[in-house]
């Protein structure tokens, strides 16, 4: 399940102090939709589909958890930098 | 008339005294939690599919309304987003619509499955912030049930004939709803004497009995019950003979408070002369007059979180003075306590869609919010110090947990002043500023927190809650919430005791001064004032018309001595038994 392709995976760490709750996941979740393949949130050997909020929550990434932005078609790279970019800064929260 | 045999009695805790007879009214919706489960013929799959569809559209079109009515800076609207994103997520939306299909079930009961697998899923989190997102999910799938049901949410303002309400629980927010004139008594399954709805009850003097467990699955709206807030129970159904019987005693009743409220103005005065000012507790403007007829000497306390509640902002500066005005005005030249918000601000006003604590018994409210919010406090202060132009106003702080907090009170106070000064508004900066003691931290260093204020006043609800681990609301741990436990006895003296060594007052305001059997205890300890429910004033003062306060202080050693509550309240029985029972009415 692991895409070794470069480009395609990002990690990152939750910084904002309440985790990705169902607003932050809410957020990410409105970019994820936007793409033209599938994108995942990978946390150790779980996964879940970055489109759905309640997928995400059921990953229960609390602050400081490391997670990895997966998208599956390179078109969709901006979307990748984008949710790296909201989770990196703590949602704006 | 109906057959005898259908009545029923059920058992509770008598929070509000008073008797009533009416019809029920049931304010739940949980009776969608039993969503049926029926086939779904193949060529009607789709029809049903659409029926969800629907269903979510109608939430979503709520949901967009509640968002278009809300101020944007308000974080409540952020969470309604999220709830209207939820409706339509792929975990919740599209395995709802496969359950249908794969396996021809109707909507309500795919949405059922659906949902409690996720909730599983959050149960295993170990982060309790985490496990609480399961709340929202329920709350999302819960619209839609209500819209597929077709059972709508009760709107409890909507009420238009005099009934007796019949719920689960009531939050604040939902009892601030209500049209109180139309409630003649409350009933609910869950909840303590020193609950929400107790307090809301015995404000408005009418009868509530609560922790019922399963009121709302023994009564239907419309049944006829008597509510018997003296004894704790509610009659549903009642045979002939039991109307008659308790047609007599709400007269009985009726006459008893008569006549207690008719000797209530003179003061109440101890048999070797000692006065002691018996004050009411306040929630709502309109209570005032209640509280004079029953002779109060002044407000002890007058909470002022009702404004905050059932609203999309925060009320302004103006809005607050005018309803603080109004109750100093009429109160003049007699004290009134105005105590600054004791809730979190945030969650007041988008109170069903609070989700950010686990623990909001220990968690952001009162002084701890209101230093966090400056601006939300600033207006309050300053709304209070100009209503202090008007009349005698003392300040009280809830919650001070430590001397930090009390000196950036003050310091706030001043600044509020100072800004008055500035806009050339008349206020009022010499009035007496107060503690509330309800924090064990705060009892501890007493002599501490002395030093910057004039008046201790001691909140025995929450102080019991916090020293002995007691969630009042809880009837599992309800019993063991108990005012004469040696510990909270102890706390009391010491308060009373650093109080006049530094020479300040100290009052009560919690539930525990308007109890007549434990005054004795109370003019011992030494309390300067006493602050209670107004219908509960002419019943203490009668009962302090009675005492004697050099008695009562050397009741007290005796009191220190025992071990447990059970033999305190013993001791009090057997010393003061025949002065109280000519005071207790409820047999």
């Amino acid at each position: 399940m692991t895409n070794s392709e470069p480009g395609l995976s990002r990690e990152v760490a939750i910084v904002n102090e309440l985790g990705l709750h169902a607003r932050s996941a809410a957020k990410i979740a409105a970019i994820a939709i936007r793409s033209t393949a599938s994108v995942w949130i990978q946390k150790g050997d779980l996964q879940a589909d970055a489109s759905s909020i309640v997928d995400i929550l059921t990953l229960a990434c609390e602050k400081g958890t490391k997670i990895t932005i997966r998208i599956e078609n390179k078109a969709d790279s901006n979307i990748l930098e984008a949710i790296t970019e909201l989770v990196e800064g703590g949602f704006g929260e | 008339m109906e057959e005898e045999t259908k009545q029923k009695i059920i058992k509770g805790i008598n929070a509000s005294p008073g008797i009533c007879i009416g019809k029920a009214y049931l304010v739940d919706s949980e009776g969608v939690q039993v969503a049926p489960k029926y086939r779904i013929r193949a060529d009607d799959l789709s029809n049903e599919i659409k029926r969800f569809k629907a269903a979510v559209k109608k939430a979503r079109d709520e949901l967009h309304k509640i968002v278009e009515k809300s101020p944007e800076e308000l974080q409540n609207a952020h969470i309604l987003e999220t709830h209207i994103a939820l409706l339509k997520d792929k975990m919740l939306y599209g395995r709802t619509i496969e359950t249908v299909k794969q396996e021809r079930v109707n909507a309500e009961w795919a949405l059922k499955k659906v949902v409690s697998k996720l909730i599983e899923v959050f149960q295993t989190m170990t982060d309790p912030y985490l496990k609480e997102r399961s709340a929202d999910v329920v709350q999302v799938a819960d619209s839609i049930m209500h819209n597929l049901v077709g059972t709508k949410k009760v709107d409890i303002a909507a009420i238009d004939k005099r009934v007796i309400l019949v719920a689960h629980d009531l939050t604040p927010a939902e009892t601030s709803q209500i049209n109180l004139e139309r409630v003649m008594g409350f009933i609910t399954d869950r909840g303590g004497k020193a609950s929400h709805t107790g307090i809301i009850a015995r404000s408005l003097e009418i009868p509530a009995v609560v922790g019922l467990k399963n009121a709302t699955a023994s009564i239907r709206s419309d049944d006829l019950i008597i509510v018997d807030g003296n004894r704790g129970r509610v009659i549903i159904h009642p045979a002939e003979k039991t109307l008659i019987r308790y047609e007599e005693r709400k007269i009985d009743y009726e006459n008893y408070k008569a006549v207690i409220t008719r000797e209530s103005k003179a003061p109440a005065e101890s048999t070797d002369g000692v006065r002691l000012a018996v004050m009411g507790n306040i929630e709502l403007p309109e209570e005032v007059f209640a509280l004079i007829n029953y002779g109060g000497d002044g407000i002890g306390l007058y909470r002022t979180e009702f404004q905050y509640f059932n609203r999309a902002d925060f009320p302004d500066e103006d809005e607050l003075f005018d309803k603080y005005k109004d109750v100093v005005e009429v109160m003049n030249p007699k004290p009134v306590t105005i105590r600054t918000l004791d809730i979190n601000g945030d969650k007041a006003l988008t109170n069903q869609f609070s989700f950010e604590e686990t623990n909001p018994a220990l968690g952001l409210r009162a002084i701890r919010y209101c230093l966090k919010k400056p601006q939300v406090f600033k207006d309050q202060l300053r709304a209070i110090l100009r209503a202090a132009a008007f009349g005698k106003v003392r300040i009280l702080f809830p919650m001070i947990s430590t001397f930090f907090e009390i000196r950036e009170a003050r310091r706030m106070l001043d600044e509020a002043a100072e800004s008055l000064e500035k806009d050339g508004l008349p206020y009022n900066r010499e009035i007496e500023i107060g503690a509330m003691i309800e924090v064990p931290s705060a009892v501890i260093m007493a002599d501490v927190l002395a030093e910057k204020v004039d008046f201790f006043s001691i909140g025995t609800n929450d102080l019991i809650q916090y020293a002995l681990a007691i969630d009042r609301g809880n009837e599992q741990v309800a019993h063991l919430f108990q005012p004469l436990d040696p510990a909270i006895i102890r706390m009391l003296k010491h308060v009373a005791d650093v109080a006049r060594e530094k020479d300040i007052k100290v009052f009560m305001c919690g539930e525990m001064a308007g109890t007549p059997h434990h005054i004795p205890l109370l003019l011992g300890i030494g309390m300067d004032e006493l602050s209670m429910n107004p219908q509960t004033i002419p019943d203490i003062k009668r009962v302090i018309r009675s005492l004697n306060v050099e008695d009562a202080r050397s009741f007290m050693k005796e009191v220190l001595k025992q071990t447990t509550a059970k033999s305190t309240f013993e001791l009090i029985k057997e010393t003061y038994g025949s002065i109280l029972s000519q005071q207790l009415y409820s047999g």
